[in-house]
């Protein structure tokens, strides 16, 4: 059951008062301008034992996804494709508000809307994850683990996943007749991607648009609209989030804005994929001879290991 | 690769689609309000083979008490899908997706519920889908917006509801199930017709930016129509409640 939330992040009256007096004049609070995004720390392979991550600070909220690629069934209707679970976790490190326990509403929300971008879209290239075809399918489980909450979730966690799948890599199995055998800490090169997506979150004060919302300003917006912005351009998922309400016009300023500032969003993205690629490649060649280790763009690439 | 290859025909050859409806026309709608004794307000709503029930309680002491406001009333809301409602049968206990929407179904109400005139009381919505052939959150919207008048609760003005979607390329309205499985977008659409405000929105699938739009403006046309019967059902039930007297 969904009730109205009572326990929300509570702040002095005159603070939220100054907050929205100020976004009417077109500044913020900490000074940034409407369509600025905080600033943006991106850490990958941050969990070496997962078999992709990314730790993404976005101002003060901080966020880990971690991919893991484990042996499953494929599901009946999808015979010829891996599979994606999304998760999320509200740790009780991360806010006073968030009580360990089952993931609530928020939790499963962020969740669905994440899973959502990916999954339509095609985002992982999952037709190249099966091992034998009706049987043996690798399972993506992204889990977002949220430690400190200062506004944005639902964008820290979409960048962080983003990242941590681009750095991805698929183990080597071996497959004998119906047998399997994985490696350890082996890998057959990077998880295949088709697409680039991240989740751009426009909150609305009256008529006034602003990207990137810190805890403070998410108090006293009207609502929120979450875009899922993909690399070729499109709408790649909507999410209205929050009690208030919106009109056409808005939606429709609300998408344009969202558009401009994915993009460059997946451009930092990829710039600090590069880098990292850069940066590990001495390692990479060390374990195992492999060219491409500049090539951001994993689109195509080992389709030789992973083709059935 | 090929793991759409039951799709089925979802147009016919004459373009119709694949229920014989026009890329434009709503499924045969059917409303009735105060369908139950108990509930302070309820409602049976069905777009096609979509049905749901809506049941209001309240305003009325929260359970348990300290969830409430002291500003203003809170509202409860549950999304739920009887067992029976689906192909195969769905386990009763709350999915994972049922929270969700239970969640934006609540978010699609709370802009049109005068809360503030109850403080300290819960206003509860319970729904019930009890047969699911898609659009049910936004079947799901237009009952609950009925039972809440039903009962008497103070409004700004009704919530509507409707899904569109991308099915072969074409952009259709009020979507319904083997269209929501195998077309390429669902975007369902909450509104308040008289007040011009979108209060649910949400997109499952890929659209460029102008096929959104034409989306958008194929619902909000969608939902002025839907709005029409809802205010028929209640105008027919207050009125002939009032010559009775």
């Amino acid at each position: 059951m969904s009730i109205t939330p009572s326990s929300d992040y509570i702040i002095p009256k005159l603070k939220a008062e100054t907050i929205v007096s100020l976004i009417r004049k077109g500044v913020r609070a900490s000074g940034r301008g409407l369509e600025d995004f905080r600033e943006l720390d991106i850490v990958t392979n941050y969990i070496p034992n997962a078999d992709g991550s990314a730790f993404v600070k976005l101002g003060n909220t901080q966020v880990i996804a971690g991919v893991k690629l484990e042996l499953g069934t494929p599901y009946p209707d999808t015979p010829n494709e891996g599979a994606i679970v999304v998760s999320a976790e509200f740790v009780p490190a991360a806010s006073p508000l968030f009580e360990p326990g089952p993931p609530d509403e928020n939790a499963i929300e962020l969740a669905r809307v994440i899973d959502r971008s990916l999954r339509e879209i095609k985002a992982i290239d999952l037709g190249k994850l099966v091992l034998i075809p009706g049987k043996r399918v690798w399972v993506v489980w992204i889990d977002i683990y949220v430690l400190d909450h200062d506004g944005n979730l639902i964008d820290a966690s979409s960048i962080a996943t983003l990242v941590a799948l681009l750095t991805a890599r698929v183990p080597k199995a071996e497959v004998e007749g119906e047998e399997i055998r994985v490696g350890k800490s082996e890998y057959t090169g990077p998880l295949p991607m088709n697409r680039k997506v991240v989740t751009v979150t426009i909150g609305k004060i009256d008529k006034i648009m602003l990207v990137d919302p810190d805890i403070e300003e998410e108090t006293v917006l009207d609502t929120k609209l979450v875009i899922a912005v993909s690399d070729d351009e499109r709408i790649a998922g909507l999410q209205k989030s929050g009690m208030g309400a919106l009109d056409k016009n808005e939606v429709l300023k609300m998408t344009e804005l969202a558009m401009k500032k994915g993009k460059e969003i997946i451009e930092i993205v990829e710039k600090s994929i590069e880098a990292s690629t850069r940066g590990a490649s001495t390692e990479q060649t060390a374990r195992k001879s492999r060219e491409d280790s500049e090539d951001t763009d994993m689109k195509g690439e080992n389709e030789e290991e992973t083709s059935q | 690769m090929v793991s759409k290859e039951e799709k089925p025909k979802l147009f016919r050859d004459d373009g119709l689609r694949h229920d014989g409806r026009r890329p434009d026309e709503l499924r045969p709608i059917k409303m009735q309000v105060g369908v139950l004794k108990n509930a302070n307000g309820s409602a049976l709503v069905e777009y096609g083979k979509t049905r749901v029930l809506a049941a209001v309680y309240g305003p009325r002491e929260p359970q348990p008490k300290h969830i409430s406001l002291p500003y203003r009333a809170i509202l409860r809301c549950r999304y739920h899908m009887a067992p029976f409602s689906t192909h195969e049968r769905k386990s009763p206990a709350p999915s994972r997706r049922e929270i969700e929407l239970s969640k934006v179904i609540r978010e699609a109400l709370e802009p049109i519920v005068i809360s503030e005139m109850f403080p300290r009381a819960s206003i509860d919505i319970f729904i019930e889908v009890l047969n699911a052939d898609g659009g049910t959150r936004t079947t799901s919207i237009t009952a609950a917006s009925l039972a809440l008048a039903d009962a008497g609760i103070p409004v700004r003005d009704l919530v509507t509801g409707v899904a569109v979607g991308k099915v072969d390329g074409v952009i259709v309205l009020d979507i319904d199930e083997v269209e929501d499985m195998y077309g390429e977008a669902d975007m369902p659409i909450a509104a308040a017709p008289s007040l011009g405000k979108i209060t649910l929105l949400q997109l499952n699938g890929v659209l460029t930016p102008s096929e959104f739009e034409e989306a958008l403006d194929l619902a909000m046309n969608g939902i002025q129509e839907i709005y029409k019967i809802q205010r028929e059902v209640l105008k027919t039930k207050y009125l002939k409640a009032k010559v009775e007297e």
